[in-house]
């Protein structure tokens, strides 16, 4: 997988979107004032214009009913919007053909919707199956993307979707969504009707791959510690309008207004250390390591290390570097002044 | 009983006219019923007007509808066909329906965004998944037709019926009861075959 060409356009993989490529358009999702009215005056997407640079997890956040949704349907020409335009790498979606568009596009959703009278591989095959691959072609593809969801193909691949647990059944849905090879990931609440420990483990799995495959993926969920976890990009919705963009820090230590503070638990200064990590704070470097000290790696994250300091009683871990050298001493003075500086630096 | 099995030659054959002139029917009336289901799936406006028609229809004894067709077709095989292909629409056209609606929206929506055609979805995910439901329409105007086309030897369609109605002609009450034990024995079996069927594709 790790051979995946991850900033190919999404025009080679869709046909009619040549164009764009040879004058060098912005690449990406582009939302250009986009309007969804299903009823005239009731704006259920009002006025949005996002960028979504590729390669970036973006998660569309927001209470139900807020539009995103509908927002993310609009990539993929579900939803038409009723004014505003959709471009992705420059070619605006409506110029092409929905059904070769949506094949050049990843889509899972909440309910999974794999095809019941379909085992687990031929559910994984559609795309490719559609596009007319040969047989071979489809069966390598099949083992590689459900070797990527931890479903080996001899174990799983004959089974059908009723006998798959929750968890399993949504990693088939990405693996489908993933086996044509699409730049774009569209996927709408998909841990949404999973138990708290699936959920948990499918977000680190998802993350893990998105890390190797840099898919341009747009999230929708309403659960904000899902949207701090997974997202390089959090855009927050309310009422069809989008209220604020930025990165899970920025999220949480500037809000835009009331709403976003109430929604995200800004001011939460835990959650905060949870979006930090050992290696953004200043480290003493008192030279002598105090023996049977408490250790944190260099790349975890605050919150992890308040716990280790609680847990070991002492306010101070000796931070270890990846070749686990020591690096430092984390000090909880140090931690809180990171912390803070991080909830006062004044907006960009 | 005693004409029932002292004529059996004459019961078979007269079946297999029943079973010709249902089968007929049956077929015709799904070339036509399926396609205006899938209509009525797409443009939902076409619906009302369709079904006014058909109940319409369904509401006219059976008796007086062949009657009806005499004027225009004449006497015969083909003139029933048409009065029992007219008979199956509803149960038809509701059924079908039923059986491509009925299919999950999240799956029909999850095929959508993977990019299937409105062909594509129709072949490969709500035939295979609605087809228990559109076999168990089947069932229901087979079982029907089988009824229904024994009033048909009234317009000279062959089939049971003629036995019935000789021998209430005859005054011959065993004649009659052949007759209508066969086309019951016959609606029996069609319907335990289909139930069959309609079994094993919902598993």
């Amino acid at each position: 997988m790790t051979s995946l060409p991850t900033s190919r356009p999404i025009s080679s993989a869709v046909p009619g979107l040549y164009r764009a490529d040879a004058v060098g358009a912005p690449r990406g999702i582009r939302f250009d004032r986009v309007v969804k009215a299903y009823q005239p005056g009731q704006h259920v997407v009002d006025d949005v214009s996002l960028a979504v640079e590729p390669g970036r997890f973006v998660v569309l956040l927001g209470p139900s009913g807020c539009g995103k949704t509908t927002l993310l349907k609009t990539v993929n020409r579900l939803v038409e919007p009723t004014s505003g335009s959709v471009s992705i790498d420059g070619v605006d979606v409506s110029a092409t053909e929905p059904v070769a568009l949506r094949r050049g596009i990843g889509y899972v959703i909440q309910q999974v919707g794999l095809f019941p009278h379909m085992t687990v591989a031929q559910n994984v095959a559609v795309v490719p199956s559609l596009n007319g691959w040969p047989a071979e072609r489809q069966q390598a593809r099949v083992h590689e993307m459900l070797d990527l969801v931890h479903l080996p193909a001899e174990q799983f691949g004959a089974r059908f979707p009723r006998e798959l647990s929750g968890g399993q059944q949504q990693r088939v849905g990405l693996a489908r969504a993933l086996a044509a090879d699409p730049n774009i990931l569209l996927m709408d609440e998909p841990f949404g009707a999973l138990d708290a420990i699936e959920r948990t483990r499918l977000q680190g799995e998802l993350i893990a791959l998105q890390r190797q495959l840099r898919k341009t993926v747009l999230f929708v969920t309403h659960d904000v510690d899902e949207a701090l976890r997974m997202a390089d990009a959090i855009v927050v919705m309310r009422a069809g309008r989008v209220v604020q963009y930025g990165t899970p820090l920025e999220i949480i230590a500037r809000p835009a207004d009331a709403f976003v503070g109430e929604l995200t638990g800004a001011g939460d200064l835990v959650r905060l250390l949870a979006l930090m990590c050992v290696a953004d704070v200043q480290l003493a470097q008192d030279g002598e390591l105090p023996a049977g000290a408490a250790v944190i790696g260099l790349h975890a994250d605050l919150r992890t290390a308040l716990s280790a300091m609680l847990a070991s009683g002492t306010t101070r871990l000796v931070v270890t570097n990846d070749a686990g050298a020591a690096a430092g001493t984390l000090t909880f003075e140090a931690m809180l002044q990171a912390a803070r500086a991080a909830a006062e630096k004044p907006a960009p | 009983m005693s004409y029932l099995f002292r004529h059996l030659d004459v019961v078979a054959q007269l079946s297999a006219e029943h079973v010709r002139l249902v089968g007929v029917s049956l077929l015709i009336a799904l070339a036509i019923a399926v396609p205006v289901a899938i209509a009525i799936t797409r443009r939902p406006w076409v619906g009302p007007p369709v079904f006014g028609v058909f109940s319409l229809m369904y509401t006219i004894p059976s008796l007086a509808l062949f009657a009806l067709l005499i004027p225009v077709f004449g006497l015969g095989f083909w003139t029933a066909v048409v009065g029992l292909a007219a008979y199956a629409q509803m149960i038809l056209v509701r059924n079908t329906v039923a059986a491509l609606t009925g299919v999950d929206p999240a799956i029909v929506e999850a095929a959508h965004g993977m990019g299937m055609s409105a062909g594509q979805i129709l072949w490969r995910v709500q035939r295979p998944l609605g087809m228990p439901v559109f076999i168990a329409g089947v069932r229901v105007a087979t079982v029907s037709l089988i009824g229904i086309a024994a009033i048909a030897a009234w317009i000279n369609a062959g089939g049971l019926g003629t036995l019935v109605l000789d021998g209430i002609e005859h005054d011959y009450p065993q004649k009659a009861l052949a007759g209508a034990l066969a086309a019951v024995l016959l609606a029996v079996v069609a319907d335990q075959g289909l139930r069959m069927l309609e079994r094993r594709l919902a598993r």
